[in-house]
């Protein structure tokens, strides 16, 4: 499918996905401007039922479940016992007893042996990954593409989700997605995906929507300075040094790794995620934050941002270091970089 | 994917062109650009009387994607360079054997024009990769 539509693939996770369509940068463009398609179905998806799912949840993420109204969605940390963030992930209530959680594909199997042990008999764990496929539609358009095909799903609020049909295929649609732009993600069964995204696509082509790869979901998500795990987040970086500090509520004393997190959020002055921007060139991922011939900190992803016209870097830096004179080591030599405001790109309202 | 006859190649990517004055032109070719995706940054060297050798990194060309180091593929010294490049990278992707030329140099060493590829020679070497 991708392969025909001219698409440049990549081994990613074991996955084999498409990086690139025709361009990254006309790509990302696309989908500020009108629409993009993205083929996400790396993501892992595991469930969580029963009587007892709410408590699994309650105890396993570190945003609250209990306020997560059935239909909505919530973005949440996976903590080990020791605090350290395991994977940033969606949590979706699609029923009283019933969570469906979105986990990043290089931890999916982690993530699901991780929660697999919080298994109850009242509470089942299922990882759904292998059969589930799920497509992402992104972009002010998204909307207006989806209205005739699906009103009700069209008409979803910011991070709700819901059960319904496409062209009399099965989903489950959410106001969710990782691009900074309005949009939806449908979960579906993998022998569907193809005539969900051949239905998408046309329903599409009068919008301008475009076929658009990792490489484009990459940039997108750097200029709304959402965090990637294995980049802004990890074992060794904490919900505060990265910012997602609000998605761990310190009121449940329930949640795995309590009091290694609120220890952590005491200490979050040690280092913080800034935004910086470079002029000549693109610092990139592990290149040296300097302050002048002191390394501060690192560069956890860069790249050219489309939307901003230059390039942009999230870097993890000292906190008594972020207000003075910054630069970034590009190969060996000195680049002045600026400390940028965060999210580089915010969509107009 | 094209390569002009008229033009020699480096196994690094780059094409070269001997003019009549002696000089020699040289930027990136097809295959290149391509690999990359689109280019956004572009740093040349300045043009001095200091020899450059061959196969000595010279300038960068930055994608979205990736940094890749230019090299040298003739020695001599550099007396001109695409100064339009650099504020506008897009035309490396668009023109890159036209206005996508990176440098001018005036060779030092014409038997390493032996060792350059033949477009038919490059083509089956890109052949060989993919």
């Amino acid at each position: 499918m991708h392969v025909a539509a001219g698409a440049r693939m990549v081994d990613f996770a074991g996955w084999y996905m498409p990086v690139q369509y025709t361009s990254i940068i006309e790509e990302h463009l696309a989908v500020r401007s009108a629409a993009g398609m993205f083929d996400v179905s790396h993501m892992g998806e595991v469930e969580i039922e029963g009587p007892g799912a709410l408590d699994v949840c309650a105890r396993a993420f570190t945003n609250d479940p209990r306020s997560l109204e059935v239909g909505s969605a919530q973005y949440s940390l996976l903590p080990d016992h020791r605090g350290r963030i395991l994977d940033d992930v969606i949590v979706y209530r699609t029923g009283a007893e019933r969570f469906l959680v979105c986990v990043n594909a290089a931890n999916a199997e982690h993530d699901y042996e991780h929660l697999k042990a919080f298994a109850t008999d009242a509470a089942r764990i299922v990882d759904r990954s292998a059969q589930t496929s799920l497509i992402a539609l992104q972009g002010p358009s998204a909307a207006a593409i989806l209205a005739p095909l699906a009103p009700s799903l069209a008409a979803l609020e910011r991070f709700a989700v819901a059960a319904g049909e496409i062209a009399g295929i099965a989903v489950l649609a959410a106001r969710t997605g990782y691009t900074g732009e309005d949009g939806f993600e449908f979960f579906c069964a993998n022998r569907d995906a193809p005539g969900l995204w051949a239905t998408l696509s046309a329903a599409g082509a009068p919008h301008g929507v475009v076929a658009a790869g990792l490489g484009a979901r990459d940039t997108l998500r750097l200029e709304a300075a959402l965090p990637l795990y294995g980049h802004e987040l990890g074992e060794e970086i904490t919900p505060w040094e990265a910012r997602v500090g609000w998605a761990v509520k310190l009121n449940r004393p329930d949640m795995t790794g309590f009091a290694q997190l609120r220890a952590a959020k005491v200490d979050k002055a040690r280092r913080r995620l800034v935004g910086l921007g470079l002029t000549r060139r693109i610092a990139r991922e592990g290149y040296k934050v300097l302050q002048g011939d002191t390394v501060v900190g690192e560069v956890t992803s860069g790249s050219h941002c489309p939307s901003l016209g230059r390039a942009a870097a999230l870097a993890l830096v000292n906190a008594n270091a972020i207000d003075a004179d910054i630069a970034v080591e590009v190969r060996g030599e000195s680049y002045p970089a600026q400390v940028l405001p965060l999210p580089f790109y915010k969509r107009a309202q | 994917m094209e390569f002009p006859d008229n033009l020699h190649y480096t196994k690094e990517h780059e094409w070269v062109r001997l003019e009549d004055d002696g000089t020699v032109l040289m930027g990136i070719t097809d295959y290149a650009q391509d690999a990359l995706g689109d280019i956004v940054y572009v740093e040349l060297p300045v043009v001095s009387d200091e020899p450059v050798t061959k196969d000595e990194p010279f300038a960068v060309v930055e994608s979205v994607k990736a940094v890749s180091d230019i090299y040298v593929p003739i020695s001599g010294e550099i007396t001109e360079v695409n100064d339009e490049l650099p504020n506008s990278p897009e035309v490396l992707n668009q023109d890159c054997y036209g206005d996508g030329w990176l440098v001018r140099l005036k060779p030092s060493d014409t038997e390493e024009f032996e060792e350059l590829l033949s477009a038919k020679d490059y083509q089956s070497f890109i052949d060989e990769l993919s």
